[in-house]
């Protein structure tokens, strides 16, 4: 089995390596090139819908020019898509090709071998996307996925007609953010909308303030409780986390209105002619939440969630990773065409698109919105998958339940950290013993 | 149409199959498709079911009971089962008796009809979009939620907001009591100049008037001072007046004496300086009352974790008394009125005719409205999941929401899933049994 993939991909890089000699063209670690040898039908699914699966059809066209043998076919799974995918597993029906956000279920899969390693196509990965986000897509040393979309969940969105009125600019610093946060308070202006919806926005801002206060290392070891939840550094960046969530008056609605209000309208408060609050700590997402008067960059603006005590540039993001169900030439040409910044610029010059390819040119993105912000995550010297997201289901991944439950009683009752420690581990065990 | 010509007591004839068949043919060909589907969609899912939940998350393991033990130990598992046990307990016999009371007291007015219409008119309407009606009626903010709305029209003519309701003070030389006025630390003497400054006021709640602030002459034998909103931005330096400052015009200022009684009271000018004149010798204080500061109505937390459950349940409610009332009513009209004559003809009170005639004729349709809300509110999902928001749904949650929530909400856990479904099941069982049995007594 392993012989014949391996004989396979020498063939298939030795027709690459032809095809790259025939069109000459440049090779900037692993650029795209094509075959005609290439052949096979290769179905493929994700849950982008609308607008969004029209742009990927385009990169599938693209696709195409270089491997006109291999056909595609991309069906939206929708917010279904992982129990869709599990049961397609389970009926021995997967497609070849899936994207899916949870790197846990990735885990899942690959433990039940229902996904294949792609090892042969690491070198590409690193030298597209850096290490950090290539072990993504790995597992304990087999690379399995392409990280091929990217969220990048460090960003802090403001109003800015709210900034100049109370004279602030966009900080850099935690203490310059309490201090913006200060400043407007004193000018009237609640400083923070915050929407604590299933919990997951407060789990989000809980992921900056840890990777940032106890570091990559500490973050990765609680990803896999290595370390437990009751543990100083968790406390500490709760206490850290109350300079947002702490004081009712810093927050819209107060703390039973931030308890209430869900993620889409914590955005409008903000984005807003007559804006509630002035800040969102919320993903790049929040654009896409409504439809908005205000004008990016002149209306609302974001900024890269602050350096807490001198720590070095940390994104938290999430993304889709894409793997592969079924061995095939067609499939691991397509996912190789997936790792090139060609591929990754058709879909970024659409706009609303962020590529975790480092190799992506900047001026590919059509607006400065989203170029700052995905300029901020490939620049970040760490990236880290949502933490919640890296938790067992029970655990990181239910409303209401688990992590994201025990966010929202923190934001109900800010002062009972030891409790609500004590209570992650206790829940933490439940889903890592189950 | 019968066979009689097989021998008695014979072996049975070779033709014995198409006799079969002519006396069920038609039987099974009209039973076939419904058979068929009852046996794809109903049989097959439920024993697949029940035999999911003896197995673990991802399906290949065979873990006995514990799915069912997780759900009778699992705090949302278990909030979810007692707050199924509450509705049953409230809601059945809130509807039943809603409907009761419109149905009796709709016979006796006169634009019956009308009024009919609009309380059936929720059930013209999805569960899930009555849900989302009241959580927009729900909602705390005064400005969006229609009840709270309703609560703070109330509120404000008793007791309206202040016109500094968010304001602060901007140093500490300025201090808050306990009933809510801001006081100045520093006890005043005539001649002296005091500085009131307060933040957290929006710019464009200052009022229109407003102009820079200053700091007002001393006057002799009297207190002046200054009220202003004591931010610039970028934030100024607390505690000085400065350039860009504006005066808070309008502000009711008190002089308290030193044991708090007030002395004399005045407001300030659009620069926002007052003055006190002939003050007597002594020491003084400066205040702004409480009023000023009072702040508008908050509204009441209806979606909050204490008062979600009930609050659904009341949108429920409104929803289903429609249908129980026209049910009743039709009970109601088939009651011969002879014997509601007889007994107010011998002198019962109309409650006495009610409780012991009306009530009493009408226990088969109660008894129909009461068991159909009891399975309908066993399976209650879509109103609690649109009511309820994500924050709160482990507090109101229900045993078919959390069903639902642990197979597809996120958990993926099939197993576990699958037990709470057979566990529903199992709950209705008893119902539809009794049901069954009521409808062939009837027939």
């Amino acid at each position: 089995m392993r012989h014949r993939w391996l004989a396979l991909t020498l063939i298939v890089g030795a027709l690459a390596f032809v095809a790259a000699g025939c069109g000459g063209g440049d090779d900037n670690g692993g650029s795209a090139e094509g075959s005609e040898d290439v052949t096979g039908d290769i179905s493929m699914m994700a849950v982008w819908t609308g607008t969004e699966q029209q742009n990927f059809q385009t990169v599938i066209d693209a696709f195409n020019e270089l491997y006109p043998n291999v056909s595609v076919k991309y069906t939206s799974g929708g917010d279904n898509l992982a129990p869709l995918l599990s049961t397609a597993v389970q009926g021995g029906n997967p497609p070849d090709i899936a994207c899916i956000a949870q790197p846990g279920l990735m885990a899942d899969f690959a433990s039940q071998d229902a996904i294949k390693p792609i090892d042969d196509l690491r070198q590409d990965i690193v030298d597209n996307f850096g290490e950090s986000v290539a072990d993504v897509g790995a597992i304990d040393g087999t690379q399995y996925a392409v990280m091929w979309k990217a969220a990048n969940k460090s960003t802090i969105w403001y109003n800015v007609a709210d900034f100049e009125e109370a004279g602030v600019d966009p900080p850099e610093t935690w203490e310059d953010l309490n201090a913006a946060r200060d400043t407007l308070k004193a000018a009237g202006i609640t400083p923070y909308s915050v929407g604590v919806d299933v919990g997951w926005p407060i789990s989000d801002l809980f992921e900056n303030v840890y990777i940032r206060t106890a570091g990559a290392d500490n973050y990765d070891k609680l990803s896999k409780h290595e370390i437990p939840w009751t543990d100083q550094s968790v406390k500490d960046a709760l206490t850290t986390m109350k300079d947002i969530v702490g004081t009712s008056d810093d927050m819209v609605g107060g703390t039973s209105g931030a308890l209430q209000t869900d993620m889409p309208t914590s955005v409008a408060n903000v984005f807003s002619d007559s804006p509630k609050g002035a800040m969102v700590v919320i993903g790049d997402f929040a654009p896409a939440q409504g439809e908005f008067t205000l004008e990016p960059v002149s209306g609302y603006n974001v900024f890269t969630f602050p350096s807490i005590d001198g720590s070095a540039p940390a994104a938290v993001g999430g993304g889709d990773l894409c793997v592969n169900f079924k061995e095939s030439e067609a499939a691991t040409a397509f996912l190789k065409y997936l790792t090139t910044p060609e591929a990754a610029e058709i879909m970024v010059s659409k706009g609303g698109f962020t590529s975790p390819n480092k190799n992506v040119d900047e001026s590919a993105y059509s607006d400065e919105i989203t170029r700052s912000t995905a300029t901020a995550l490939t620049d970040a010297e760490t990236f880290r998958f949502d933490m919640s997201d890296l938790q067992p289901s029970s655990f990181g991944g239910t409303p209401g339940a688990g992590l994201f439950k025990a966010f929202t009683d923190f934001v109900q009752n800010p002062d009972d950290i030891d409790g609500i420690t004590q209570k992650m581990e206790a829940d933490a065990n439940k889903a890592f013993s189950g | 149409m019968t066979t009689v010509e097989a021998p008695r007591g014979g072996p049975l004839p070779a033709d014995a199959e198409p006799g079969f068949f002519q006396r069920y043919g038609a039987a099974i060909i009209f039973l076939a498709p419904t058979l068929v589907l009852l046996g794809v969609w109903i049989v097959y899912p439920t024993i697949r079911t029940v035999i999911r939940s003896f197995y673990g998350r991802d399906g290949s393991e065979f873990v006995g009971l514990d799915n069912y033990e997780t759900l009778f130990t699992d705090d949302t598992l278990t909030t979810a089962i007692r707050n199924n046990f509450l509705w049953l307990l409230i809601v059945p016999a809130f509807v039943t008796a809603i409907g009761l009371v419109f149905a009796v007291l709709l016979e006796r007015i006169r634009f019956s009809v009308a009024f009919k219409v609009v309380v059936f008119m929720p059930m013209a309407i999805s569960l899930f979009a009555a849900g989302v009606i009241w959580r927009l009626m729900y909602e705390q903010d005064p400005s969006r939620g229609t009840i709270n709305a309703g609560i703070a029209v109330v509120k404000d003519a008793v007791s309206p907001s202040g016109a500094l309701s968010s304001a602060q003070p901007s140093t500490e030389a300025l201090e808050e009591q306990p009933n809510g006025s801001l006081v100045l630390q520093k006890p005043l003497v005539p001649g002296d100049v005091a500085q009131l400054g307060l933040t957290g006021i929006r710019s464009s709640d200052v009022p229109g008037d407003a102009v820079q602030a200053v700091v007002p002459e001393a006057l002799s034998g009297g207190i002046t001072g200054v009220v202003w909103r004591d931010f610039k931005p970028g934030g100024g330096t607390p505690g000085q007046v400065e350039q860009e400052e504006l005066g808070l015009p309008g502000i009711t200022v008190e002089l308290r004496s030193e044991n708090g009684g007030r002395v004399a009271e005045t407001t300030t000018e659009s620069d926002g300086t007052f003055a006190f004149e002939d003050v007597e010798a002594g020491s003084y204080r400066a205040a702004i009352g409480a009023s000023t500061f009072s702040a508008p109505y908050a509204g009441v937390s209806w979606l909050g974790q204490s008062l979600i459950t009930p609050a659904i349940m009341l949108a429920y409610i409104w929803v289903w008394a429609g249908f129980s009332m026209v049910v009743i009513a039709a009970g109601l009209a088939a009651i011969p009125r002879d014997l509601l004559e007889a007994a107010r003809t011998d002198g019962a009170t109309e409650w006495q005719v009610f409780r012991r005639v009306t009530v009493p004729l009408l226990a088969p349709v109660l008894t129909v409205v009461f068991v159909t809300m009891l399975i309908y509110v066993l399976k209650v999902f879509d109103i609690v999941i649109s009511v309820a928001p994500g924050s709160v749904q482990d507090d109101a949650n229900v045993i078919a929401l959390a069903m639902w929530r642990t197979s597809f909400g996120g958990v993926n856990d099939f197993g576990l899933g699958s037990a709470i479904a057979v566990f529903l099941f199992l709950l209705v069982i008893p119902i539809l049994v009794l049901n069954i049995r009521r409808f062939r007594r009837e027939a």
